[in-house]
């Protein structure tokens, strides 16, 4: 009873907002929007109190879907452990987002829309992470690609978010697709959809489907979680209002892709060749997106690829099974890099929208609570201890370690480390750009009203303190909690780790970031444009990708198009046609001599046709 | 003594020249009906004349249907004339040609 409240509260909040927002004062719309993820944060907290919860799941099915033969689907939800995370994540940052959004959208016409948009993002969230078989997860998961398209869209007048959301739109198509077909492989492989019994099921399936089907399953992770090589969409999305950069396209729906695998990891360790691609494109995604974020001049954007980058962490310990630290990190991920895009939101909301790097500077003095909030996300970010970047981050590259010594290959280490350098000089170039040296714009800056503020105190005492949820002093809670769910995953390697190798593995990292940020002090001190030559021309271009894209695909797309549009449509069935028209009236015309208008040339006619016909069966 | 079918047929076929002959050529619309009638009946001529020498009753049958058609087409037909006559004041066929390409 209690999950179906959980996915209807934020329902009811859309149906609300979209219906009557408009004729609802400002302040019942936000309340609306607020109260009800807020109560579903607090039934979320109450399911996941549940002993069912923690024993084989809490189940409650609806109806009978679909069935066919033997092949049934139910249309109902789940929460287990992993479930109930999820599920307080995505209710406890979507909560304080919505909170924060009271304030940064004050002044929008399209308030209730707004509002109604993003409950319905919450909604279909939680429809996925708590849908009870692959393909009730399928459906949240296009759910949340259409809010997705909505928000980014948000201010349609704009061509360029009308075009981004497009874009993101049908980038995910492509990963969708593969999604689509990885489900339809294991229904007829498996004959069934639900989770416990494709995990039965997928020790005995023959191993090259299985491959494919897990193959097919992370195409659609790679669209959803914007990894290489359809990340393409994530940084466009910026153009959406920053409380939907920080609740969609950086805390909870880019990381469906890491739940889905999270969710179907007995499938995923019985196909190891999938998890090495997953490996690999995790560490060539994370590596990637860092170097690019490192020449971006736009504050979001740096933001996005930074996204694009620690998502890659994720798939990282996806694929090397370190799938406990996986689901740790994209907690903590949620907690820092919702406040980051928070304290940009408030910058863009001081300083009147602009976000260009170049253009700020000097924030520092007069912004100094959202300074303060930055400054804890990013050093986060960057990994510092005891910051939470710094557990999850620490974890995964342990983890990425310990499968290297295994047999995996050493290179995704070391992209991992490199990664953490390259990450905490972007973060501190951002740092000293927004917020240090001399003001560049003359305007008069202030800090965020508290209803701003308070969302982003909360997230920044989560992003210090969060990382307790699976540091070894704590007695790491969050992944013991996680534990029994992973039961066959890595966690049997993290119990029997020894302490010493752990140690300098652990000590890389730390000493990596920190000196990053000092060499993003020496190199970005007084804000000084570094060009990094032709180095940096390669790295704004974003490696080049984009424009392969162009001419390998979009250019020769277009120039189909143009084919069809103005060769074989205008000529060919165009032509074909007015070909056939013109035929007629020709031979119409060709033959209207032959209707006088009088009646005995019609009886000669008959007379004669029939003189014809006897002469015929008489002669014949 | 009895007059032999060739005679009948003869003359039935010259009847039906007739009326066709008048059909293609005249043009008063009431003549044209009645050149109809005259093929109709040189058509019922050669129906009786080859009943009566089969001895079979068929032939007889049909020229009552015949004939019951052909009353019936005559009323149809000159309502149409006197509808074409009052609207255009003629009954000269080739003054209706309102159908020509």
């Amino acid at each position: 009873m209690v999950l179906e409240v959980i996915v209807a509260l934020p329902l009811a909040g859309w149906l609300i907002n979209g219906l009557a927002g408009g004729r609802l004062p400002r302040g019942v719309v936000g309340a609306i929007g607020c109260g009800t993820v807020g109560a579903a944060c607090a039934a979320s907290v109450m399911a996941a109190g549940d002993p069912a919860v923690a024993g084989g799941g809490l189940t409650a099915t609806l109806f009978t879907w679909l069935s066919a033969g033997e092949f049934t689907v139910s249309a109902g939800l789940f929460m287990d452990r992993l479930s109930a995370l999820m599920a307080l994540v995505v209710t406890g940052v979507g909560f304080l987002i919505h909170v924060y959004s009271i304030g940064y959208m004050a002044d929008d016409p399209a308030y209730a829309r707004y509002f109604a948009y993003l409950n319905l993002f919450v909604a279909s969230m939680l429809l996925l992470v708590l849908g009870g078989n692959l393909l009730v997860l399928f459906v949240g998961w296009e759910l949340v690609g259409l809010c997705s398209y909505l928000l980014i869209g948000f201010w349609f007048d704009r061509e360029r978010a009308a075009s981004s959301g497009r874009k993101a739109f049908i980038v995910n198509r492509i990963g969708d697709a593969g999604f689509l077909l990885g489900i339809l492989l294991l229904a007829t492989t498996a004959g069934n959809l639900q989770f416990d019994r494709l995990a039965a099921a997928s020790g005995g399936m023959a191993p090259g489907l299985l491959t494919a089907a897990t193959l097919l399953l992370f195409a659609g992770a790679t669209g959803k979680s914007a990894q290489l090589p359809l990340y393409v969409w994530l940084p466009d999305a910026m153009e959406g209002p920053t409380p939907v950069s920080a609740l969609i396209h950086a805390a909870t729906m880019v990381t469906a892709g890491v739940y889905m695998i999270a969710r179907l990891h007995p499938l995923f360790l019985h196909a190891g060749y999938t998890l090495s691609v997953v490996a690999a494109v995790g560490a060539v995604t994370a590596f990637f997106a860092a170097t690019v974020a490192l020449v971006e001049w736009d504050l979001k954007r740096v933001l996005a690829y930074s996204t694009i980058s620690q998502l890659g962490y994720m798939f990282l310990a996806m694929g090397v099974v370190m799938m406990p630290a996986g689901m740790f990190h994209l907690t903590t991920h949620a907690f820092f890099k919702a406040l980051l895009f928070l304290a940009a939101g408030s910058v863009m909301h001081a300083m009147r929208g602009v976000v260009d790097m170049r253009r700020l500077g000097g924030l520092a003095g007069p912004m100094r609570w959202t300074a303060a909030g930055f400054a804890v996300g990013g050093l986060a970010l960057a990994g510092v201890p005891p910051f939470a970047g710094f557990f999850s981050k620490d974890l995964i590259l342990e983890g990425a370690f310990e499968w290297a010594q295994r047999g995996g290959a050493m290179l995704v280490w070391i992209a991992g480390l490199a990664t953490a350098f390259v990450t905490a000089v972007y973060v501190t170039r951002a740092m000293m750009l927004t917020f240090a040296g001399p003001a560049a714009d003359p305007g008069h800056p202030h800090e965020a009203p508290a209803v701003m503020g308070l969302p982003m105190a909360v997230l920044a005492a989560l992003s210090f303190g969060g990382g307790l949820l699976g540091a070894r002093v704590a007695g790491e809670p969050l992944l013991r909690y996680l534990e029994p769910f992973f039961v066959d995953s890595a966690i049997g390697v993290l119990k029997d780790r020894p302490m010493p190798a752990a140690g300098v593995i652990t000590a890389l990292p730390v000493a990596v970031s920190l000196a990053g940020i000092l060499a993003g002090f020496a190199l970005y001190r007084d804000r000084r444009e570094v060009t990094l030559g032709a180095l940096g021309r390669f790295l704004s271009h974003q490696w080049y990708i984009e424009t392969l894209y162009d001419a390998v695909i979009v250019t020769p797309a277009k120039r189909l198009a143009h084919l069809l549009a103005d060769v074989v449509e205008t000529r060919g069935i165009d032509g074909a046609v007015n070909g056939v028209g013109a035929l007629v009236g020709r031979a119409g015309l060709a033959v209207r001599g032959l209707q006088t208008g009088f009646v005995r040339n019609y009886a000669a006619a008959i007379l004669a046709g029939t003189i014809l016909m006897l002469g015929y069966w008489l002669f014949k | 003594m009895s007059v032999p079918l060739e005679a009948y047929l003869a003359l039935s076929a010259l009847l039906f020249v007739l009326g066709t002959t008048g059909v293609l050529v005249r043009r008063n619309a009431l003549v044209v009906f009645m050149s109809i009638e005259l093929m109709l009946n040189a058509v019922n001529l050669t129906f009786v004349a080859f009943a009566r020498q089969r001895l079979a009753i068929e032939g007889q049958l049909a020229v009552f249907f015949v004939v019951v058609v052909a009353a019936v087409e005559v009323v149809v037909g000159l309502a149409i004339l006197i509808a074409i006559f009052r609207t255009r004041d003629t009954v000269d066929i080739d003054d209706v040609d309102l159908l020509r390409g």
